[in-house]
């Protein structure tokens, strides 16, 4: 272990890097000749199709993977994913997240098992779209879409709330908050036993 | 009838309507350059450049002008206040007053008189035009003095030394025209071209006076006074609002006032291109209008082509090239046109006049020769001697200078 301490030697320090025979390339200047083709270049770019998108009027989708505005998930009947552990505000390295964890009461349930987010703001002032909090939940709950266009007029707009940020209700989901699957525990909704709503659990507002 | 003899008969209101309409002429080809420019430059990247205001973006020179208008006027605190004001108006007024002395046009019916476009025809008008552009460097030098800031002083500096530089070389290459033209006379310049462009037989006047020309208006790749990774915007920075445009309008008319005057004086001017004589007629006249504009816009695609291509040289490596390049040359040619100039005017015999063409180029090779020879002598010495590497870190020093300090 001894010599792992050593102080850097000729054989890997500096002077190694300086006996090290890089090659150079380009020291000679470009020749006249070949300094006018630099002109043609230009030329021939005036004719060739031009790289700008014409924003606000046509939108290149972005690619599939973009970190763009979050969303909170919901199981499959309904219920939030989310289940307030405050995992991501930990793991948001801009301190952009704030949640409020709550319990889940009799007759007043938001998520499967103990707990809920009870409030959940982003901050997209301060959310540098790096995806840490994405990593860091436990139930998935929290991911990202890939919608960019987030400018707004006031700072107060700009932090997003629960609401802003709860995924759809898509075709089988109830509005939370209502009961379980009948029969269930949160360990069948994390397995992917519970795959819709059951008629017990309320009806859906289907105006 | 000559120009001069047309342009004597105009009465005042006629000489009015004209300037006005060489101010006009200007402020609208400056708007429309910004435009082209920005267009041109964005194509050259493969971008589209503005395309908002108006259609295809036309009016975006105009918008950009009522916007600097509109800004906040400041004069900072350690400003020469009076200077300050009057710096960028000599520069703008310099730049069109060189302007008076281009003809636009030949002869042409003007609201019923027999006259040419120009505003008056001065016997000295290219002097004219060079003792306006040197009188225009002190407005670049009073911006940068007055400013009282550190980055505007060195970008004035620059800019003087820059413009008196290559004016010398911009001077010498006009003498070449002068020799064959027998006048300053910018109108019987373009007359004496009705043959040949000067362009063609002055071929290297024309370059030099091409590349000076870019040097002069402070253009890229020589716009050393406003290097902006440098001198943050050089003589200008503490300029905002109606006197920035003043800059701004004063470097584009700039711009177009040389390339007109290196039309006058190489191209021929508003005669047609060589073949194309019968479309002088056309209109009354009018059509050589439409002649000279394409030779000056020709002249402003070279600047705008030299931007978007080049790179900005470095300040001692511009110095270099205008002493020691481009006035040696124009020296040395002005030399062998004077004496070729003499000796068929003197009716010199064939042969001789061939033997001196001759020689000339015989001196030409050996000079080239001995340069090349020196510079690879001076290579060799340069080369760099292999010493071994001390075992311990030591900055990048070039290897001769450490054999000298190691014994």
């Amino acid at each position: 272990m001894a010599d792992e301490l050593m102080p850097r030697s000729s054989e890997n320090g500096l002077g190694k890097a300086n006996e090290a025979k890089m090659p150079i390339t380009n020291t000679e200047p470009a020749t006249f000749t070949k300094q006018l083709l630099g002109f043609w270049v230009t030329f021939k770019s005036i004719f060739k199709k031009v790289n700008t998108v014409q924003y606000p009027e046509v939108k290149e989708p972005t690619a599939p993977r973009f970190h763009g505005r979050h969303q909170l998930n919901r199981h499959p009947d309904g219920l939030e994913k989310c289940i307030g552990c405050e995992l991501c505000a930990w793991a948001c390295p801009a301190d952009a997240i704030y949640v409020e964890g709550a319990d889940n009461k009799e007759g007043e349930q938001f998520s499967p098992g103990e707990r809920y987010g009870k409030v959940y703001q982003i901050n997209y002032l301060r959310c540098v779209f790096c995806g840490l909090c994405i990593e860091a939940c436990p139930t998935r709950a929290l991911t990202m879409t890939n919608e960019y266009e987030l400018a707004d007029s006031t700072r107060e707009k700009l932090i997003f709330e629960k609401e802003d940020l709860l995924g759809p209700l898509r075709a089988g989901m109830l509005p939370p908050p209502h009961p379980m699957y009948p029969n269930t525990t949160d360990a069948n909704y994390y397995r992917g036993e519970v795959t819709g709503s059951h008629p017990s659990q309320g009806e859906a507002k289907n105006a | 009838m000559s120009n001069a003899e047309l342009i004597a008969q105009d009465p005042g209101w006629i000489i009015a309507l004209k300037s006005l309409i060489v101010f006009a002429a200007c402020v609208v080809l400056t708007i429309m350059a910004v435009w082209g420019e920005r267009r041109l430059v964005a194509k050259m990247q493969m971008r589209l450049g503005p395309n908002r205001v108006g259609k295809f973006g036309l009016l975006q020179g105009l918008v950009d002008g009522v916007k600097l208008a509109l800004k906040e006027d400041l004069i900072p605190k350690g400003a020469d206040r009076v200077v300050f004001v009057i710096a960028p108006i000599i520069s703008v007024t310099t730049c069109f007053m060189a302007f008076a002395v281009i003809p636009i046009s030949g002869e042409v019916s003007f609201f019923g008189y027999q006259t040419a476009l120009q505003l008056t025809d001065l016997p000295v008008g290219v002097l004219y035009i060079l003792a306006t552009a040197s009188v225009g460097v002190y407005g670049i030098v009073l911006a940068g003095w007055s400013s009282g800031s550190t980055y505007p002083l060195l970008g004035g500096l620059r800019s003087s030394a820059q413009v008196i530089s290559y004016e010398i070389a911009m001077g010498l290459s006009l003498v070449a025209v002068f020799i064959y033209a027998g006048s300053m006379s910018t109108s019987e310049i373009v007359d004496a071209q009705s043959q040949f462009w000067y362009a063609v037989i002055l071929f290297p006047s024309f370059i030099i006076y091409a590349i000076s020309m870019v040097g002069e208006t402070n253009r890229a790749p020589f716009d050393l006074a406003e290097a902006e990774g440098e001198l943050v915007g050089g003589f200008h920075t503490e300029y905002s609002s109606l006197k920035f445009a003043l800059f701004f309008l004063a470097e584009y008319v700039n711009i177009i006032a040389v390339s007109a005057l290196a039309t006058t004086l190489f191209l021929g001017g508003y005669r047609a291109l060589p073949g194309l004589s019968f479309t002088e007629q056309w209109l009354g006249g009018w059509f050589t209008v439409v002649w000279f504009f394409a030779k000056v816009l020709f002249f402003f695609f070279i600047f705008v082509w030299l931007r978007g291509t080049l790179p900005r040289l470095r300040y001692d490596q511009f110095m270099k090239f205008g002493w020691k390049v481009l006035i040696p040359a124009s020296l040395a040619w002005i030399m062998v046109v004077a004496t070729l100039r003499v000796m068929t005017q003197q009716g010199s015999s064939q042969f001789l006049i061939a033997s001196f063409i001759f020689a000339v180029v015989l001196i030409y090779f050996a000079v080239s020769a001995t340069v090349e020879k020196s510079r690879l002598k001076l290579k060799a010495e340069s080369q760099l001697v292999d010493v071994p590497t001390p075992d311990f870190p030591v900055p990048e020093i070039p290897k001769s200078r450490m054999e000298q300090l190691n014994g």
